[in-house]
């Protein structure tokens, strides 16, 4: 089971130290990590691994969107199963 | 293989372009609580209800974190309770009413609908004493929706029935005209009543129905509008096939939400309804939808063919996404729920006859539509007796859900809030159709009923 962690907003200092600490934090396995800063935009999305999770998986959600409340990004997790629904046959 | 495109494709249609699923609809059977004294047939119903749907909502709340997808509503549907009526004679039934509504307030969920009668043919024993308590039944509830179906393609249109619920719908608004008249917002006049509809107010759990089943209602407006406005010089070939995509993906989410609430709430999955619902928030009107497919206004000349192609496109793509479709499945067209709608007319571009002929190619029928409060109860009959013809003759289902502003004139404007939003009174005919509905009988069924 995997889950992707979107984050976009305005880069800072530790954005993916924070989101990957909450991941380790949860025992949830950073997979695949694609970044990138346009100017001073920041966008990354991650592939994580839940399957050994040591909580449940909206505990990770509440703590994701408390991050992008308190550092202004826009974040979002969500289980891989609603992308690959709608984007394969 | 996930890729970023499809990744960022798929937030910005919940971020931005107000994707979501409207509703999860438990449908539960209610022929097990049937009893000849009413306080225990109601006893019967709070437990079940209460029992099968205790879950409902935070199961929904659970899915929505874990896809990240909002889901809007929760929902119930019940048997018609004129079946549980007609077992208790002589009792008064708006105590399934508050029943009820005591059951939806105890599980949480939005909408309760079932309060509903069948008659195409003819009333049955308990079907006329629930359609006379609907005024009040609407009035002492607040999340009760109730339907009648009043005509089918099988068995022609109940005229009697007609002529009374008429009377039934002015009469909801009189005793409700203190709050905005909210009594007949939550009442249909069905023609081909669909038995697995997870919308509401027309929703009812029909007895060729499982015990419990789950529906879902998927939506998606602004969704479909925004993938259609990036290419302003497509064919009409192009558009049909842009809007066939974006069903797909809209409805393989619903059915991938379905199944989930399913497997959790240990129900079976019913069907996805691949309806197009609006809402009033800006960005999700299907309104928009026809003006970004060529038209300067909606209600102008095209709006039927723009809609016929928008509908049919709904279908065709959603169905190969779903593994069942049901329901009304389609486009809607409410006016005081979609922001583009209530703009055509306020600025008089839309009226109720181009409403009714768009009602012929969309997927339910004349919806949420403000009337004068000084319409006659024959003039409402007559306006269901239309809708119900254009029903029973294309075989598909119509509905009827006029609301008269008691006390307001053209012009004015109902305020509902929440998902049923605002409408401007619009103009009717005012010449008398009371002979044609004081005649009573059945409107015999079309030819084309005759398949065996």
């Amino acid at each position: 089971m995997k889950a992707v962690i979107t984050v976009i907003g305005k880069d800072n200092v530790g954005i993916l130290h924070k989101v990957s600490g909450i991941c380790a934090e949860y025992h949830a396995n950073v997979i695949e990590v694609t970044q990138s800063v346009l100017q001073d935009m920041f966008a990354m999305i991650m592939l994580v691994d839940i399957s050994d999770i040591n909580a449940d998986f909206s505990q990770i959600v509440d703590k994701m969107n408390a991050l992008g409340d308190k550092l202004g990004l826009s974040i979002h997790t969500m289980h891989e199963d609603i992308f690959n629904s709608m984007h394969n046959i | 293989m996930l890729n970023v495109y499809d990744i960022l494709e798929t937030i910005r249609m919940i971020q931005d372009e107000c994707l979501d699923i409207r509703t999860i609809t438990m449908g539960i059977s209610l022929l097990d609580c049937i009893d000849p004294d009413i306080d225990k047939a109601c006893e019967k119903v709070y437990s079940k209800i209460t029992s099968k749907a205790k879950n409902l909502v935070s199961v929904g709340e659970q899915i929505e974190k874990e896809y990240g997808i909002p889901i809007i509503h929760k929902r119930i549907s019940v048997t018609p309770i004129a079946m549980l009526v007609a077992a208790c004679k002589g009792s008064d039934p708006v105590k399934f009413a508050l029943t009820l509504q005591k059951a939806a307030d105890a599980c949480g969920v939005n909408f309760i609908g079932g309060y509903s009668a069948l008659v195409q043919k003819g009333f049955s024993a308990g079907d006329l004493e629930l359609i006379n308590s609907i005024p009040e039944a609407l009035s002492v509830t607040s999340n009760l929706c109730s339907s009648i179906n009043i005509g089918s393609s099988k068995a022609g249109i109940n005229m009697d029935a007609v002529k009374l619920m008429g009377e039934i719908v002015k009469k909801s608004a009189e005793v409700t005209a203190d709050r905005q008249c909210i009594g007949p917002a939550k009442l249909v006049v069905f023609c081909n009543a669909p038995e697995d509809n997870p919308f509401m107010a027309g929703a009812f759990h029909g007895v060729g129905e499982p015990d419990c089943v789950i529906n879902v209602g998927v939506s998606g407006p602004g969704v479909v509008r925004a993938a259609l406005v990036k290419y302003p010089d497509a064919s009409i070939d192009e558009i049909a096939d842009i809007i066939k995509k974006t069903a797909f993906k809209i409805t393989r989410m619903g059915q991938l939400v379905g199944s989930r609430a399913s497997k959790m709430l240990d129900v079976p999955f019913g069907i996805v309804d691949l309806s197009l619902a609006p809402t009033p928030a800006v960005g999700d009107s299907v309104a928009h939808i026809l003006e970004a497919i060529g038209l300067e206004c909606c209600g102008t000349h095209g709006t039927t063919a723009a809609l016929a192609l928008l509908n049919d496109a709904v279908k065709k793509g959603g169905v190969m996404a779903s593994s069942h479709v049901g329901g009304l499945s389609g486009a809607f067209i409410p006016v005081s729920e979609d922001a583009g709608m209530i703009d055509a007319a306020m600025n008089g571009t839309l009226h109720i006859e181009k409403l009714e002929a768009m009602t012929a190619v969309c997927s339910v029928g004349l919806d949420m539509i403000v009337v004068p409060g000084d319409i006659t109860a024959a003039t409402i009959s007559a306006i269901i007796a239309d809708e119900a013809a254009i029903g029973m003759v294309n075989n598909k289902t119509t509905a009827v859900r006029l609301i008269p502003a008691i006390g307001k004139k053209e012009g004015d404007i109902l305020e509902f809030g929440g998902l049923l939003g605002s409408g401007p009174v619009m103009s009717i005919n005012t010449k008398s159709p009371a002979q044609f509905i004081n005649r009573g009988g059945r409107i015999p069924a079309p030819m084309h009923s005759i398949k065996n």
